[in-house]
């Protein structure tokens, strides 16, 4: 298979621009004979079913939650960045470009990152149309500050809970489309195979999860905006329901997954509690503007937080402004999360497990005063204590490292299309964008310049050449794709075995988290491979899931995502096992720098590793899309 | 901690419920309420029993999904989401009640889970800034007063998760409703439709079955988000100007 990503030819700068005048368009009077599906409502889908409404075309969006409001875009907190350049600070699209595509340890293609920063721009102005309430200074216009990995301030932000306000605008935006009847929602309805007609995406089949009812949709294209599988890991950032079945359905129907190993640990994370913790609480990154992080320079086992201001500051080491000082505290995620891994794996990690490090703003407090950190981070400040019951503003944070975001998923072309013809993926479910890193506050940043700003022109271009005629769900492609997700229902309600679904979720999460976390090594990943094969093994014959079909279910609910989970996470450490280099967030022992930095190797590894399909048990195919860079230069990447 | 849990179990909305008793002998202070519930579950499927369902998702007090009614107040006993309520706030040896949003609006799925799509209708019916992607003007263009910015985000910080309604003792959905019509009406760009977004909200509002308000402030002072009884005075203001001198009215006598 010779994947093409379509970039378009030229200089950088007007590649999109010409795209744009190059794509076919569907007249207006056409538009309303064409559907589509979007599958999953948060930032990517709220905002790409709502334009899609607007342009004329008939959407039909599901979402697993009760309610698309509730879609997991809105517990993003810091920001989202874009090159206004409102602060007179140095920034400009090319910067935001060059930051985002370093960021990702020039792992990502430059058509896609240079697109997404020249649209960055329009997102803020469509979102204060919308009545976003973005922070603002005295004078009336937006407030900004700075972010991991760059050096100017380009982060629009609303309090700590910017996430929340860009989806509720998006979810303003499809809300106003389902009054007008071009939207048709579907809620608590859960997508569970893609149907495919002549060897296009032409439909889903959906389970209601009240009912239990399962269900066929047709339509001329489906958009998956599913976002991360972050979940893989059991403990990660993401929500409890956040989920990979839509990909990974779509991905055995033939689309190519894209770098499934690059996953994104966070730094700033609340500590892991006990066994009883179902999930991790993010600290935003926004923080490490004014918190500092260090730990005590010789190890000093179970440390308090409330015990640190004892420790005199000759003996505290703020490892990242001594290791990196020109970016300090600001270093991206994957160097901190790196860093703060080693100081812990060196015993100096403070706290009962020693798996934590300090994040201190005792001195801002003196600097700036108490109010003017509480207005910054105070709902941040308040949820810390409210979950460790430690008062930020008295003590030191602690904060470790914790999954947080996945570069990889299935892999899109420029136009956002993956490998099955009239099947998109938009948002963090496709891979293209962020390389092997992301930076802070760019999640929010792609999910909705592929929604508001790309899909609407790119799908077009699918759609003009395609007849309007609809396609029954009585065919028999509709009808077998219905018989096998009934069968996998049927088999995992008679299984009937010993342990609960949670409990394989967490074997796997620990596996992944062991082997295929902040560091990977091969004979680590050799044996999780195994490992990964015995839980699936004993999965479909060990589970236990009760009660039935038709009703609301969350077991069985959580039992197909957690079958998927399984192969999706041997596929992650297949991935990570064949990329024997170091690249931002995937780190591979066996190639660092002197001073430990993440190694990579562009002769051997300058490409997008693509995966396809091949059949139950057997081994995925791997495809190669070269990367080719025209106007950066690769360097290793240095925040020194 | 030990703990005793009296929980509704309801198998849909169709059948009665009932509350039923389960003893809870290892739970952690530092467990978030949501976490003993998966340790309940745990234990009822080692015993063959059916868990208990309940709604819940992002377990960072912010999507809104968490809606247990705890010992007769929503999110119990402090002003947060049931997720972000840890078991250090209860005593050792306590009996806890816990029961599902009790509204008629929010009519029980199954166990604690309630349907809130009520809510999401309330929205659909002007709950927005009728505008298309694309051809809007730069963001700096509007000037917006931070005290008028930080107002209207106070009111946009409402999460939906329903908590008002089943503090209210008339389950009126009054707080909900407003903090989207303040918001918009607070903000330059929400003032052209101001008048029929009040007018269309409310009366969507109304026909959903939610009471009305009374003034208790229950309200205000269960809102996990702090959300303020002024966005109530506010809209009612705004609903009482609208009715005085509606767009749609107005249109009539127009062209």
């Amino acid at each position: 298979m010779k994947l093409d990503s379509k970039i378009p030819e030229g200089p950088l700068a007007e590649k999109w621009t010409k795209h744009k005048f190059n794509l076919k368009l569907v007249n207006p009077a056409n538009k309303r004979k064409y559907d589509i599906i979007v599958v999953g409502t948060g930032l990517a889908g709220a905002s790409a079913a709502a334009t899609l409404g607007e342009l004329g075309y008939n959407v039909k969006a599901f979402c697993f939650q009760d309610s698309p409001r509730r879609a997991h875009s809105i517990a993003a907190q810091g920001g989202i960045n874009a090159a206004k350049n409102y602060q007179n600070d140095g920034d400009s699209v090319y910067r935001l470009f060059y930051d985002t595509i370093k960021g990702g340890d020039y792992r990502a293609r430059e058509g896609n990152v240079y697109r997404l920063a020249e649209v960055s721009v329009n997102i803020i102005d469509q979102c204060v149309a919308q009545g976003v309430p973005f922070a603002r200074e005295y004078g009336g216009l937006l407030a900004n500050r700075s972010f991991g990995g760059a050096q100017v301030s380009r982060t629009f932000y609303a309090r700590g809970q910017t996430g929340q306000q860009l989806l509720l605008g998006a979810y303003s935006a499809l809300n106003r489309q389902i009054a007008n009847g071009k939207v048709k929602m579907y809620s608590r309805t859960e997508m569970l195979d893609l149907v495919l007609v002549d060897g296009k995406a032409r439909g889903i089949i959906t389970r209601d999860l009240v009912t239990g009812n399962i269900e066929s949709h047709s339509a001329h294209a489906v958009l998956l905006c599913t976002g991360g599988y972050g979940n893989v890991f059991f403990l990660s950032t993401n929500a409890k329901g956040s989920n990979v079945t839509a990909s990974w359905r779509a991905h055995k129907k033939g689309a190519l997954f894209g770098n499934p190993c690059y996953t994104q640990i966070h730094p700033t994370c609340i500590p892991v509690s006990g066994d009883h913790q179902s999930k991790l609480t993010l600290m935003s990154e926004s923080l490490r503007n004014d918190g500092r992080v260090w730990v005590p320079k010789v190890a000093r086992p179970g440390l308090k937080a409330k015990d640190a201001a004892a420790i005199p500051e000759s003996e505290r080491d703020y490892f990242l402004e001594r290791r990196y000082p020109s970016f300090g505290n600001l270093v991206p995620r994957d160097v901190a999360s790196r860093n703060a891994k080693n100081m812990c794996d060196e015993g100096r990690g403070v706290g009962a497990t020693g798996l934590a490090v300090f994040l201190d703003f005792s001195d801002a407090i003196k600097r700036d005063g108490r109010s003017t950190i509480e207005a910054k981070y105070g709902n941040l400040f308040d949820m810390y204590q409210q979950i460790t019951g430690d008062n930020p503003y008295e003590s030191p944070m602690m904060i470790y490292p914790a999954v947080h975001y996945t570069m990889g998923g299935l892999w899109v072309d420029y136009n956002l299309m993956t490998t099955v013809p009239g099947l998109y993926a938009l948002g963090e479910a496709n891979f293209s964008d962020h390389g092997a890193n992301r930076l802070g506050a760019s999640a929010l940043m792609q999910g909705l310049a592929d929604g508001y700003f790309v899909i609407p022109y790119t799908i077009g271009d699918y759609l003009a050449g395609m007849p309007t005629e609809k396609i029954s769900t009585d065919r028999p492609e509709f009808k077998e794709a219905m018989d096998r997700v009934k069968g996998t229902i049927d088999k995992l309600l008679t299984v009937k075995g010993k342990k609960s679904v949670d409990q394989f979720h967490k074997e796997l999460g620990h596996t992944m988290w062991e082997y295929c976390g902040m560091a990977r090594n091969d004979a680590g990943l050799r044996k999780a491979k195994t490992k990964i094969q015995e839980i699936k093994k004993e999965f479909w014959s060990n589970v236990n899931v009760l009660g039935g079909n038709n009703e609301l279910n969350q077991e069985l609910e959580k039992a197909m995502r957690v079958a998927d989970f399984i192969e999706l996470g041997e596929l992650m450490v297949d991935d990570a096992l064949n990329r024997s280099e170091s690249a931002g967030g995937h780190f591979r022992e066996e190639s660092q720098t002197p001073d430990g930095e993440a190694q990579r190797k562009d002769d051997e590894y300058a490409y997008v590793a693509a995966w396809e399909f091949k059949g139950e048990g057997q081994q995925e195919v791997l495809h190669k899309e070269e990367l080719r860079f025209e106007n950066v230069k690769l360097t290793q990447r240095s925040y020194k | 901690m030990k703990i005793t849990l009296k929980v509704w179990r309801q198998r849909n909305k169709s059948t009665k419920g009932q509350f039923k008793t389960y003893q809870l002998n290892h739970v952690s202070a530092d467990m978030s309420f949501l976490e003993m519930f998966d340790v309940l579950n745990e234990d009822l499927i080692q015993k063959g029993e059916e868990p208990v369902a309940f709604d819940h998702d992002c377990r960072e007090g912010i999507c809104g999904a968490c809606s247990m009614y705890i010992n007769g107040r929503p999110h119990g006993p402090q002003q947060t989401t049931t997720c972000q309520l840890h078991m250090r706030t209860f005593k050792d040896g306590e009996t806890i009640t816990v029961e599902p949003w009790r509204a008629n609006a929010f009519p029980v799925v199954k166990d604690l889970v309630v349907d809130r799509s009520a809510f999401d209708r309330i929205q659909q019916a002007g709950g927005y800034v009728s505008i298309n992607t694309g051809g809007v003007p730069d963001a700096n263009v509007i000037p917006i007063p931070k005290k008028i910015a930080d107002e209207a985000f106070d009111a946009a910080a409402c999460i939906g998760c329903g908590a008002c309604v089943a503090a209210c003792k008339n389950a009126s959905a009054m707080l909900f409703t407003s903090a989207k019509i303040s918001q918009l009406a607070l903000l330059p760009q929400g003032k052209a439709e101001r008048k029929e977004r009040a007018e269309r909200m409310v009366a969507q509002m109304d026909s959903e079955g939610f009471g009305a308000c009374t003034n208790t402030g229950a309200c205000e002072a269960e809102c996990p988000k702090g959300i303020s009884l002024t966005n109530i005075a506010r809209m009612n203001r705004e609903y009482f100007v609208a009715s005085l001198s509606s767009y749609e009215i107005q249109l009539k006598g127009g062209d």
